[in-house]
């Protein structure tokens, strides 16, 4: 389990013991990945992060059709694996989660510890975010930054 | 009322029952609930659902086929689970003055109408 945000490990942790997801991935609702548990392959994870956050944008836009404010989460059910997705509002802006499980765990026991992993979240969030501005010519040495990180490479 | 939730306002007249929940066994949600307040419901159906679904590999692994009924002895009462079958698991919340015997008896009665 690798995260950008130290504050993020212990919530997460306990949701990956308790849940026993296989894969799970953190983002914020534009696809930057905060943290991640399971992936081998840096492209899996920004291409996953690139997914899950259309995937919830999309299901938005159905949301806003039916009259819905917004889905609270999304399941795709496999034969064999299973994705959860679900959007929450933490201090330092909206987040995503994608989790993936398989017959070790259940839909249901995903869900009750992932609103708990956010409710963690939202409690260790630092409620003042790094001063910090991204500029074009910093942005590969960030993003190399957060591999490494996410990989611990 | 449908039949699921007749059956289980039956069970919780049982003397010491906090409630009772239906939960899909393999999404571990719940299917049909009769609880008293303070229950986890979601919380109760996810996990019951998730140790019936182990208990029954052990067992199964053991020769010895699947559950009938399960009775977990807490500080603060007993928590009992009956599998209806591979789809359903009917579970129990009972506190330290109920009649387990009886629960039970009653589980087992609407865990096989249920099955």
């Amino acid at each position: 389990m690798r995260a950008v945000e130290p504050w993020v490990k212990a919530p997460l942790e306990r949701f990956l013991a308790e849940s026993s997801a296989r894969l799970t991935l953190l983002m914020t609702s534009s696809g930057q990945v905060v943290a991640q548990h399971g992936f081998t392959r840096s492209v899996d994870v920004m291409t996953a992060a690139a997914l899950g956050a259309a995937i919830v944008a999309s299901t938005q836009e159905i949301a806003r059709l039916v009259g819905e404010p917004r889905f609270l989460s999304l399941v795709h059910q496999g034969v064999t694996q299973h994705v959860f997705l679900s959007g929450f509002e933490t201090p330092r802006g909206r987040w995503i989660g994608l989790v993936v499980f398989d017959g070790e765990s259940t839909v249901g026991l995903v869900q009750l510890f992932f609103d708990r992993l956010v409710a963690e979240l939202v409690a260790a969030a630092p409620r003042e975010a790094p001063a910090q501005r991204v500029l074009p010519e910093n942005f590969e040495r960030e993003l190399n930054a957060s591999l490494r990180a996410l990989f611990g490479r | 009322m449908s039949a699921a939730a007749e059956l289980l306002d039956r069970l919780s007249t049982v003397r010491g029952i906090r409630g009772s929940v239906l939960v899909s066994a393999g999404d571990g949600l719940i299917v049909a609930e009769s609880l008293m307040t303070g229950v986890d419901g979601r919380a109760v159906a996810a996990l019951a659902a998730s140790l019936v679904s182990r208990l029954r590999r052990a067992t199964e692994s053991a020769g010895r086929r699947e559950p009938v009924f399960l009775q977990l002895h807490a500080a603060g009462g007993t928590v009992l689970a009956a599998p209806c079958g591979t789809e359903l698991v009917l579970v129990a919340v009972a506190g330290p003055d109920a009649n387990v015997g009886l629960a039970r008896l009653e589980m087992l009665d609407v865990s096989g109408r249920l099955a």
